[in-house]
Order: structure tokens, then sequence, then C-alpha cells
């Protein structure tokens, strides 16, 4: 007996140095990717996933700054249009292929194939046809993307887009191993099929359970990605992941729940990461013809009675931080200091009189406006609504929730349904404000209140021409002035990401883009 | 019996189509579709779509696409999970969910029948007492407690058992699924098996026994609790069903790759095909532990005749 029993101690020490030899990381994710097709994603827990697996023309580092991938250089043309790719030697796919210009242009050409039906297409419009080859009013040869030879890759734009080099870091610009998704057409993802050019390549795909992906030799700069397994593991249940973060099991969860917060804040101070993130969650405000909503004064002296300090630190206790424009703060190629609501450093009982005042200009007496505040079934979104209407009724605006269930939700606001004040998020692709600024255009599907501006419209045609940064950023902020004068979108907070990292875990830099490649980290 | 047991199958399949039918055209009732996300899609793109899953034609002839596949044994793309056909997603999850599911129920019918037979033994003792209560506590607290609470005591603060995740191979890891989805059925069954005992130990042909001067064991082991555990197989039939289709609570706290998630996923994903999947296969389950719950009866109660 004893004598097994230090035997089977042996043997457990032995496959434990075994085990230490490789090193293992436990990630979690929101939830498992809809498909590892990126031409089919548009998702955040799809991008982290698909961030290990490709490398694309620019990547994101540790940072979350763009920084040249599977491009070693590059040169742009005068008027901004004509982006020539270099690609690196020694860029290759995790099945020992050399990554070839002809690799991105059969992405990129798939992608805008209307057979594809790439649900994200529209984020690459900036390239010369694009939309007519996406819509199929081109031939898919018309797209403005060129292997000149295997390592010479050409895209022409049909406007300056000084954003195009952050894009590009959009799972949407990863290239695809064009034999093997010509081999297998749909099925390239199955594991044992799938070729990648990223520091990662996939071992296996259990829906419900984990994605484990292990080192790819191959890659360019496999001498210094220092984890050689990656199991990505889903938590639709925040507080699981925590559980198995306290028990070891899990080294970075990608969410903490909300309600644990104040326990978290106690016992885990050094593992919670609560950094901006480039999001804003703002209130759709639309209402019937003839409504006193569609008063920009009545939009404003809403606006002013929500008390943001309030929502941020008691309802998302401080996962979230107060909002005051719809492009969020951080962001690259924006000006200084970027408009903002005016009353944002106003007293909230100056704000409540100044609200008063402005309700009487629009002849809305006390009692007679009642509004209907609509939102997708979740705690946060139910508490931030009760506190909204909280606040209106302090000015005499009655106010009454509408609990709906998330597809029937999005669904009812793509599809132009009648509400009064909705509530919407918005995550940005890329960083640049036009990310942020182009939801409230006119026509653009993701104009939920429908607002339409003949001067925020040409501001933003002028900005997508203009080449010259500055002038652009002062040109987008002109039109952000005027979204903020009319507020047909009320901006309540800003983003935050939120994630626990073990004290073990190098390498992990909290950044705007909640952008944290496993490339990039460590385990010690 | 065999002819008996053809004759049952048989019924079934109007039954497993009707069910089919009712939930394919109550699933597209719901507003939305498995494309509407929160992240809108562009009207163009969507019609894409809609034309590449065949959403486009008309819904008679989607629902007949659909019969014909169902025939064939597939049952469809899934919507939410592209790179999976619903096959795919059962082929991998069904077994895990059978496997946790069928050991739990062993488990439960073990440990139930042993308390319950116990606790009418000693009626109205303190064991009887504690028992009762105990099973009263185990019906009335939710999986959705008991199962947070194991993660975190035998996993987080004494740190034996895995707080979470799966291992086909490790059963450390099926330890706490199984526990806690069997904890509330040792309740019902020991308490449907203490009733039943009690009620038989008085019953005629137990009296009988006691008169030939069997001994105890033969008694209660034999003639008893035959007669007794009638109750418990009818319960066991849809519980088995029940729990070796998953279960949405235990699967999301533990993290396991069951089916029990599907059905909440693809309902609330409009996930067609998925939602439908799970239906079948629920259904198929419902009636086949039918089937055996008869079966059994006509074992245990030798007044029961099939011909």
């Amino acid at each position: 007996m004893t004598k097994h029993l230090l035997l089977s101690t042996t043997a457990l020490l032995f496959s434990a140095g075994l085990a230490s030899a490789e090193v293992v990381l436990n990630r979690g994710n929101d939830t498992d990717p809809a498909t590892l097709d990126h031409h089919r994603t548009s998702t955040v827990a799809e991008g982290n996933v698909l961030r290990d697996l490709y490398e694309g023309l620019t990547v994101q580092n540790g940072k979350g700054e763009a920084v040249p991938g599977a491009a070693e250089s590059w040169t742009v043309s005068d008027d901004g249009l004509v982006y020539t790719f270099k690609l690196r030697d020694d860029a290759k796919w995790s099945n020992g292929d050399p990554v070839t210009a002809e690799d991105f242009a059969f992405a990129f050409t798939r992608i805008m194939d209307p057979a594809t039906a790439a649900g994200y297409a529209s984020i690459l419009y900036a390239i010369k046809n694009a939309e007519e080859v996406n819509t199929g009013k081109l031939p898919l040869d018309q797209l403005g993307v060129k292997a000149v030879d295997a390592q010479t890759l050409e895209i022409t734009l049909h406007t300056p887009t000084p954003y195009f080099l952050e894009l590009l870091t959009h799972q949407t610009g990863y290239p695809l191993h064009k034999a093997s998704v010509e081999a297998n057409g749909d099925k390239y993802t199955q594991a044992g099929t799938m070729v990648t050019n990223g520091a990662y390549k996939l071992v296996s795909f259990q829906p419900n359970d984990k994605i484990v992906m292990a080192k790819n030799e191959h890659f360019h700069d496999a001498a210094n990605v220092k984890i050689d397994t990656v199991n990505w593991i889903p938590f639709e249940d925040r507080a699981a992941c925590l559980r198995r973060f306290e028990a070891g099991e899990v080294q970075i969860c990608s969410d903490v729940p909300g309600e644990q917060m104040d326990y978290v804040k106690e016992k885990l101070p050094d593992a919670l990461r609560i950094a901006p993130y480039l999001g804003t969650y703002y209130l759709p405000v639309k209402g019937k013809e003839g409504s006193p909503l569609k008063d920009p004064k009545v939009r404003q002296a809403i606006s002013m009675v929500i008390d943001r300090e309030f929502l941020a630190s008691e309802v998302w206790q401080d996962t979230m931080l107060p909002g005051w424009s719809l492009v969020p703060p951080g962001i690259v190629n924006y000006v200084d200091d970027a408009p903002m609501l005016p009353y944002k450093d106003q007293d909230p009982l100056d704000r409540e009189d100044a609200a008063k005042k402005l309700l009487e200009e629009a002849g809305v007496a006390e009692g007679s406006l009642s509004v209907e505040l609509l939102f997708n079934t979740s705690e946060n979104n139910k508490n931030t609504m009760a506190a909204v209407a909280d606040a209106v009724s302090a000015i005499g605006i009655k106010a009454t929730l509408n609990e709906t269930e998330g597809a029937t939700y999005f669904n009812y606001l793509r599809e132009d349904g009648p509400y009064d004040i909705a509530r919407a998020g918005w995550i940005g692709d890329y960083n640049d404000p036009q990310n942020f600024l182009f939801l409230m255009q006119s026509g653009v599907s993701f104009n939920y209140p429908k607002w339409s501006n003949a001067d925020y419209d040409a501001l933003m045609d002028k900005a997508a021409v203009t080449a010259d940064l500055t002038e652009r950023a002062r040109i987008m902020a002109e039109a952000e002035q005027i979204f903020l004068n009319e507020v047909p979108a009320i901006p309540i907070l800003y983003y935050s990401s939120r994630a626990l990292v073990a004290p073990q875990v190098g390498g992990y830099e909290d950044n705007l883009m909640d952008a944290h490649g496993t490339r990039w980290l460590s385990l010690n | 019996m065999l002819s008996y047991t053809l004759r049952r199958l048989a019924g079934a399949i109007p039954t497993i189509f009707i069910i089919v039918t009712l939930t394919f055209f109550m699933i597209r009732l719901a507003p939305g579709g498995p494309f509407d996300l929160e992240r809108p899609i562009d009207p163009l793109i969507m019609l894409n779509l809609q034309r590449a899953y065949g959403l486009d034609q008309p819904l008679w002839q989607q629902y007949l696409t659909y019969l014909g596949n169902l025939l064939q044994g597939d049952l469809g793309p899934s919507f939410a999970r592209r790179d999976f056909t619903v096959n795919d997603l059962f082929a991998a999850g069904l077994p895990v969910s059978v496997m946790l599911g069928g050991l739990a129920l062993g488990l439960a019918a073990v440990l139930g029948t042993f308390f319950g037979t116990i606790a009418a033994l000693r009626q109205n003792s303190w064991l009887d007492y504690t028992i009762v209560a105990l099973a009263t506590f185990g019906i009335t607290t939710p999986n959705f407690v008991v199962a947070p609470l194991l993660s975190l005591i035998f996993g987080v603060i004494l740190g034996v058992l895995p707080a979470g995740g799966w291992s086909d191979a490790d059963p450390r890891y099926w330890v706490l699924p199984i526990v806690t989805l069997a904890l509330p059925q040792v309740a019902v069954i020991a308490r449907l098996v203490r009733g039943a005992t009690v009620e038989a130990l008085r019953a005629n042909h137990v009296r009988t026994a006691r008169a030939y001067g069997l001994p105890a064991r033969v008694v209660v082991g034999v003639h008893a609790l035959r007669a007794a555990l009638l109750p418990a197989v009818s319960y066991l039939g849809p519980t088995a069903a029940a729990l070796m289709t998953g279960s949405v609570v235990v699967e999301t706290i533990f993290g396991i790759p069951g089916i029990g998630r599907y059905f909440v996923q693809g309902a609330l994903g409009r996930d067609y095909t998925l939602v439908m999947g799970t239906v079948v296969v629920i259904a198929i389950f419902v009636v086949v532990f039918n089937l055996l719950v008869d079966l059994a009866y006509a074992w245990l109660d030798p007044r029961v005749r099939y011909d």
C-alpha cells in the first residue's frame, strides 16, 4: 500500500513536471464565436479568438496600437488613395506555406462576394468599388485590391481614409489560405483542416466547452510567443468564471459579474482590471410624429436631468464612466478638447432648474408628457432605465418601462418600429471618431432615431474626403457639436473594459481597444 | 410483448410529427430572426444571408424541406453556430448529457430507494422525520443555488474538485454536476418510496407473506419493495428523459458541453434548426422512457399484462 502510494505520488510529480514544461493559459471569453470564418463574424468575443489565429497586414500590439503585422512596410500615394503593402519574407501559414499577396486579395474578394453574405463587409467599404461589388452591381474583379506579385499587395481606396491602417487590424482584414479554403469550401474552419497565419493554430473547438489552440511553429515571431497552448473558455455565467478564477483554473476572465463587484474589489484588487474602453451607451430618442420628443429642447431637458454619476457608480458599480458625448474620450484622430454636453460640470440641482425652463420654453406642461423607455432584457439595462425614469419624473415627465427580449428588440429597432426612448450601445471597431459619428448619418441602418440633419451629413461627407488629419478632426468635432445640440440620441455612459487577470500573467496591458492577443502574454 | 412495443413505437410517429409541426410554426411566430443581433446587419446583406439559409422561401416550402431532411436524419445547419450542423452539435453534446443524466438518475434511484425504505420501516421515528425533513429541503432548494454553492465549497474553498469545466476522461469533473442533478431527485424518490412502502407493508400480499413465516428481509426486499417501487418507476420515466437531455442551469454554471443549453440558446437566438432539433430529441426521449416505464410495470406488477 505504502509503496503503491509512493509510486503514484512519483507518477503525479512526474506528470506535473511534464505539464510545467508546456505553458498553458486558460482564458475566459464572453461567449463562443458564432463561427471561426472571420468573414462571418462581428462580435468582440469572435475578435478575441480570431486575433490569436490570424495576422492581418497590421496588427494590434499588447497596447492595442496598430503596428506592422504580415506587412513589414507600406507606402501611401500622395492623394492618400493607393496603399502598397510589402509582405514579410518570413510570413508563413501554419502548414508552412508562405503568406502571399494573393491570399490577402483572395480574402478581400471573398468578403465582398455577395454569395459569402458577410454580415460585416460594409466596414471595408472604403476600398474602391467595395460597396458596388458587395451589392452585386459590379463583378468581383473590379474590387480595388490587387496582388502585384507574391509579396506586394496594392489596395486602392475610393476616399482617403486616415484610419485605414487601424481598420486593417480588424478581423475582416485577415487573410485566408486560398488553397485550403478553395478545397474545403465553408468547412475550412474545421480543426485539422483550418490553416491560419497567426501565432496560434486551431486544435479543437468543442461548443460550450472550449477552443484549444496550439502555438504555430511556423509563425515568424514564434520565438517570442511564450504561451504554448491557449484554451478559450466561453462563460455566459460571469460568476462561474470568477469561481474558476479563484480556484486557479482560469487565469484571465473577460468580464466580471457586476453584482459581485464589491466582493471582487475587496478580495481580488490586484487582479481586477477596469480600463476605459472604446464604447458609448446611449439612448436614441424617436417619438411619434408631432410628439414633443421631436423638439431638441425637450430631448436636452431629459438629457440634463439624467444623473450619469449615479448610473456609473451605483447601477454599474464603476464598470462604466459617465458619458457626455457620442465619441468616447481617448480616441485618436480627434481634437484635443472634444465637444461635450455643456452641462457636464454643472450642479445637478441647477441642471434640473435649467431643464424645467427648457420644457417651459417648449410648451410642455408638467405632467403632460408620458414616455415609454424601451430596452432589451438585462439586469443592468433595467436598472439604468429605472434610474432614467426616476430622473425625468423630477421634471414632470412620466416614464414607463418596456422590457423586450434581445432578438425581438434588435429586430424592432432595425425594422424602424415606433418607440419613445430606447437604449443602444456601440463598441468601436477601429480607433477613429468616424466609427461613432457615422451612426447618426442619414440613411445608415444603425441610425435608430432616424434623425436626419443636412449640416451633419455635409460635414461628415466633407470629413470623408479630407486628407489633412487636423482639419478632418476639426470638421468631425463640428459635426459632433451639431449632434450634441440636438441630442437625437442621449449619450449617458462610456464603456469600460473589465477583466480579471491573475498576477502570474505578464504582458497584459490595459488598452482602449481591449485587445490582448495571447502572443504578447506570458505566464510565470 | 414485442408486438406491444412495436405498436407503441409506431404510435409515437404521429406524436412526434405533430410536435415537430407545432414547434416549427410556433418558433416562426416569434418576432426577429437568427440574424437580428445587437450589431445590426445591413439590409442588403440580410437578404443575402436569408437566401443562403433558404429563409427567403415561403414558410410552407421551408417546412416541407425541413420534414424531408428530418426523415433522412438531417437536422440541418445551425444558424447561430455556423461551423456546425445540428447533427454535429448533438453528436458532441448528447453523450455528455446522457452520461451525466444517467449517472445522476442511477445515484438518485439507489439513494432515494434506500432512504425511502429506511424511513418507511422506521415510520414516525427520528430517522424518518430527519429523512422527510431533508427530502423536503432537497425538493425546495433550486439547483441554481445548489450548483454555485457546491462549486464554491468544493472547488474554491476546499479545492478538492474542479470548480467547473469538463473532461470526458477525468471523473473528478463529473462529481459536482451529478450530485447537483441527483439531489432533488433523491428527495423526490425517497418520499415516493417511503409513502408507497408504508402502504405496501399493510397490503394483503405482504401480510400473507408474513403469515407464511418468510424472513423479514424477504418480505420487505421482495414483496413490499416491488409494489412500493411502482410510483417511483412511473416518476423515473419522464425524469430520466429530462435529466438525460441536459440541464440549462447545471451546464451553464459548471460549463458543461451538453445539449441542455441548446434549447434556451436556440430559442433566444432564433436558431430555428437548433430549437427544432432539441425538441425532436427531447420528444424521442420522452416517448422511449414512457415505453420503458410501461414495460417495467409489467415486470414489477404481476397484475399488468401487455398482450
